[in-house]
């Protein structure tokens, strides 16, 4: 307290530095006033009297300056002499001021990237008005769906909140006059901008009373996002009727730029009344009180409820809905969460990653702080004389620790400052980067005040934390000691706490170079692998033609004058067309039962395939190789036997051979008997580090699907064919919505996950290397400051470089060395854990191993470097002449 | 003019306090008033009066307020503080005791002649 006491006396000393010094001069003048007035009484002229008084007082400013020093004003100026020496040992030492600023930028950058996706996700949920009184309708389970009627229900009947909107998420057709897009959509109730406080950037906001019933509101609001990329910004665009899947709607208003929708990741692209539907889904769900697809219901709990009263309230809506409806609504009950991210389903398990993370960044600042303490105790040891020295000139202990600890906090500060930097520019790419093309998902991270403060705090505090670190050292100094025999260097032959952390720290490092190596290995392997097919020099469509108004025989009738007008185009060698694409995270699987079966129930199922339906052409579009037999033709229709193939996997499983499978026959539920003519190689569905899985394929005109896919092969240049297919099948059909994507592109999707892992892995690697680097940088430049005496005398005495590197710094590559191998086993066990997450990983393997053995041989060649130099250019006259 | 000794180090404090001591008094008059109590005989730089002042305001010694001098000037008064009095109480004894003790140790006869 009496430090906190003095420190406010001068800062507002210093705010008052002003004012104390008209005051002093006052009271100077004054005494030097009452002085000429006593002489000038003792006979002296006013004059006189007045030159005397000035004489007797001495030097005025002089005693001014001492009066302010008295006073405590004079700290910060001393402050700034400090900084300014500070300034200049670091400028003396840019070695050791580069690898200090950074290994603290490292640390702080990683913790304020955490803390801002913290701060984004959890802390700071929605940017809405009275966010603190928003909440989400979930189920015990955790979902939020509820059945419109339900909604309805909950919305009129509950008394606790002002009142509660819904929406729901899906795609449709836009069509706006030149080339049709699917957008995504939020279907939303009448009341949701007026509950959620939205006011309309431009023409107007949906409000209740727009809805009269099913279909009965074809009304339009845009993003302002959206507007801004697909109408340039045109604010003509109110009243305009545009297409969606073929129904006219009007826009009639766009939403401020700061609304991104009630759900975090995902910033729809237009708003529509959910009453609307059914032109929307094809599908009318609007009275049916037993389906669920309302993704989920919000509203603000009114001022003097509490969460617990509107809980209750709501579950007992719920009991009078079981009662009432006890066919379509089970068990109904009840709870609130935040809204943003779907509640406790997606909340959950981001609160829980981001704390990990939070921990980790912590752990990484709290190593970083350790080795910086080691390195700034090696550079007190180095300045003990300095030290001594100037506590026998009369400093005090005190204003050194303060020299000490105004160096850490300039280090501090300076890696603080740039480690800020890097993690902004990095948190600006994340909230741009949209890791899955085809869906807008994003993730808004951007940095604010709470950030920055929360940044310069850690850092302060850590230069405390490692500028405290040599103060034992210095209030030990006895300069009389030092400064007659020069440090000594006594070096134990104990191993200190420091270095079992250091060399858990190298074990670590290790682990996670060898990671890092197995997941790029894993990854660049995985690219060259069979994935059963060949993304490269292909084009995907996507098409959902009941967007565009296709029914029944209609959608098979067009999708094969599609494929025909496709193939036609210069240089595609081939097109196919499937319902869902492998490695596209949506295919769907099917049960399979042996000929004989008789009981099609899902516990004597022979197998689970993954299940396509697929043109003729599909196989050779996507390059799958057929084993044996043939494949579709367009003449494999609803009146001709069914058919199917099938991949090697399905073959061996449920046919029971590959080579003579082709004639062979199986059940399945809803098609009855199929006999196989074909059966190809296997490949990849569903991602890339799933094991072997069976797969089947039916031709699309016995299982006709609305929604397909068509690839298209072709060497012709992806920009160029693109065009060139969306202009052909707009002759088609100018109201078709598609969504084209080189193959390639697409795939990114897929190898997301592994990609993720691989930058994790490379990230925390190099993390994990710069803090090795520094802690035995630390380490072994303090123990070569300790020992700098003996070893000059040794190099006096005709020692090789070899032998005084050998006594120098052997310790610290044995430490690397233990903790290396250590660190290489650690890695050689946690391949499980590795290989689930990267496809084919395995450490054991020669480039993997020698791999590790030279990044953590680089890494200790690094950071003994400069301790190295420093005893190889030992001279011992010099050496010994100092001390 | 009566021979004059210089300060011992850290007396200075000492005696300004007790100056204080018998009642609140501008900078002038502290100089005056040691110079009193003293019989003249102890020499106090004027310049150097001031920086022990402020030092004893910084410690909570003393406290201060602008008045007006007998001979209608302004001036800036000090007075003693609870802690100033305590202060002074304890240097007074711890000064009493040293001035002893090395009074005694100079007094000291040499036992055989």
């Amino acid at each position: 307290m009496k430090f906190l006491d003095s420190l406010a006396f001068r800062i507002a000393a210093l705010f008052r530095r002003s004012r104390l010094n008209d005051d002093m001069d006052d009271e100077l003048r004054s005494h030097l006033d009452l002085r000429a007035d006593d002489l000038e009484r003792s006979g002296l002229s006013r004059a006189e009297a007045e030159r005397r008084a000035r004489i007797e007082f001495g030097a005025y400013q002089r005693v001014k300056e001492e009066c302010h020093q008295a006073a405590g004003g004079t700290f910060f100026e001393s402050v700034r002499q400090d900084l300014r020496l500070a300034y200049r040992m670091l400028r003396k030492s840019p070695g050791f001021t580069a690898v200090a600023v950074v290994t603290l930028a490292l640390g702080i950058g990683a913790n304020a990237v955490v803390f801002a996706v913290l701060n984004a996700l959890i802390l700071r949920p929605l940017d809405l008005p009275q966010a603190q009184r928003l909440y989400a309708i979930e189920d015990r389970g955790g979902s939020g769906y509820q059945s419109y009627p339900d909604y309805e229900d909950l919305r009129d009947r509950n008394r606790s909140f002002d009142g509660l909107a819904a929406y729901n998420i899906t795609q449709a057709g836009l069509d706006t006059g030149k080339d049709p897009a699917p957008a995504w959509v939020y279907e939303i109730s009448g009341n949701y901008f007026d509950v959620l406080g939205i006011q309309p950037y431009l023409g107007r906001v949906l409000h209740a009373s727009d809805e009269h019933g099913e279909n009965s509101a074809p009304y339009i609001v845009l993003t302002h996002g959206y507007w801004h990329s697909h109408f340039q910004d045109d604010p003509n665009v109110i009243g305009r009727t545009v297409q969606l899947n073929k129904h006219p709607y009007t826009i009639i208003g766009v939403t401020p730029p700061e609304f991104r929708g009630t759900l975090l990741f995902f910033t729809p692209d237009i708003f529509v009344p959910i009453v609307n539907h059914e032109q929307l889904a094809g599908a009318s769900e609007l009275e049916q009180r037993g389906r669920r697809w309302v993704f989920e219901a919000l509203g603000h709990v009114k001022p003097d409820v509490t969460a617990e009263q509107a809980t209750a309230d709501l579950n007992s809506v719920g009991s009078y809905l079981e009662k009432t409806y006890p066919k379509d609504d089970g068990k109904l009950s009840f709870a609130l969460a935040r809204p943003g991210l779907y509640g406790n389903f997606l909340g959950g398990p981001v609160k829980a990653f981001v704390a990990g993370l939070m921990v980790l960044a912590g752990l990484i600042l709290l190593a970083a702080c350790a080795n910086l303490g080691g390195l700034f105790a090696a550079r007190a040891a180095d300045r003990s004389r300095e030290v001594a020295l100037r506590l026998a000139l009369g400093s005090s202990r005190g204003r050194i620790l303060r020299q000490l600890l105004t160096e850490a906090t300039l280090i501090s500060l300076v890696g603080g400052t740039v480690g800020l930097f890097a993690s902004i520019a990095l948190l600006q790419r994340l909230s741009l980067w949209n890791p899955i093309p085809r869906f807008p998902i994003h993730v808004p991270v951007s940095p604010d005040a709470k950030v920055y403060m929360v940044a310069l705090l850690l850092a302060l505090l850590s230069g405390l934390l490692f500028g405290i670190v040599p103060v034992r050292q210095v209030f030990h100094t006895n300069p009389y000691q030092v400064v007659k025999s020069g440090a000594t260097g006594v070096v134990g032959r104990r191993i200190s706490a420091r270095e079992v952390l250091l060399m858990m720290q190298i074990a670590i490092c290790a682990v996670l170079v060898t990671a890092s190596i197995v997941a790029v290995r894993g990854l660049v392997r995985s690219l060259h692998s069979s994935f059963g097919f060949d993304p490269q020099n292909a084009v995907l469509v996507e098409t959902e033609l009941s967007m565009a108004g296709y029914r029944g025989d209609a959608v098979p009738a067009m999708q094969k004058r599609m494929l025909d007008a496709l193939s036609a185009l210069p240089g595609v060698q081939s097109v196919g067309l499937g319902s869902s694409i492998p490695l596209n995270m949506d295919a769907g699987t099917g049960t399979v039962y042996s000929e004989k079966e008789t009981d099609l129930r899902p516990m004597n199922a022979a197998a689970q395939p993954y299940r396509f339906a697929v043109s003729p052409g599909y196989f050779e579009a996507t390059a799958t190789t057929l084993l044996t037999g043939r494949t579709f033709s367009w003449h494999d229709d609803d009146k001709a036997p069914r058919v199917a193939v099938v991949n090697r996997e399905f073959a061996r499983k449920v046919l029971g051979s590959v080579e003579d499978g082709v004639g062979r026959r199986f059940k399945m539920k809803d098609v009855g008997l199929v006999e196989v003519i074909g059966i190809v190689e296997d490949g990849k569905y569903l991602n890339l580090t799933e094991d072997q899985k069976p797969a089947l394929f039916l031709p699309i005109l016995q299982s006709p699907v609305s929604q397909s896919w068509m690839i298209v092969r072709s060497t012709a240049d992806p920009q160029e064919l693109t065009t060139a297919v969306r202009s052909r099948l707009h002759d088609l059909d100018s109201g078709l919505t598609l969504y084209i994507e080189p193959w390639n592109h697409e795939i990114q999707g897929v190898l997301f996950p592994m990609r993720m892992a691989t930058v994790s892995l490379g990230v925390l690697g190099i993390m994990g290397a710069m803090l090795s680097i520094t802690g035995i940088f630390g380490m072994a430049a303090y123990s070569v400051s300790k020992r700098i005496k003996e070893l000059g005398i040794r190099v006096a005495l005709g020692a090789r470089h070899r032998e005084i590197l050998r006594a120098a710094l052997g310790r610290s590559v044995k430490l690397l060395a233990f903790g290396s191998i250590a660190g290489m086993i650690l890695g050689l066990l946690a391949t499980r854990v590795l290989s689930s997450i990267v496809y084919q990983a395995t450490p054991r393997d020669p480039v993997v191993l020698a791999g590790v053995v030279l990044a953590m041989s680089l890494l200790g060649l690094l950071a003994t470097w400069m301790p190295a130099q420093r005893v190889l250019r030992l001279d011992p006259l010099m050496l010994l002449r100092e001390e | 003019m009566p021979s004059q000794a210089q300060l011992l180090p850290g007396t200075l404090d000492l005696l300004i306090l007790r100056a204080v001591s018998l009642g609140p008094l501008h900078g002038y008059g502290v100089l005056l008033r040691i110079g009193q109590i003293s019989g003249n005989a102890l020499l106090i730089e004027q310049g150097a009066l001031y920086p022990g002042l402020f030092r004893l305001v910084r410690q909570g010694l003393l406290k201060t307020t602008w008045g007006t001098s007998e001979n209608n000037r302004r001036a800036k008064y000090y007075e003693l503080t609870a802690a100033g009095r305590k202060r002074l109480r304890e240097e007074t004894e711890s000064w009493n005791r040293l001035a002893t003790a090395i009074g005694a140790a100079l007094a000291a006869q040499p036992e055989e002649a």
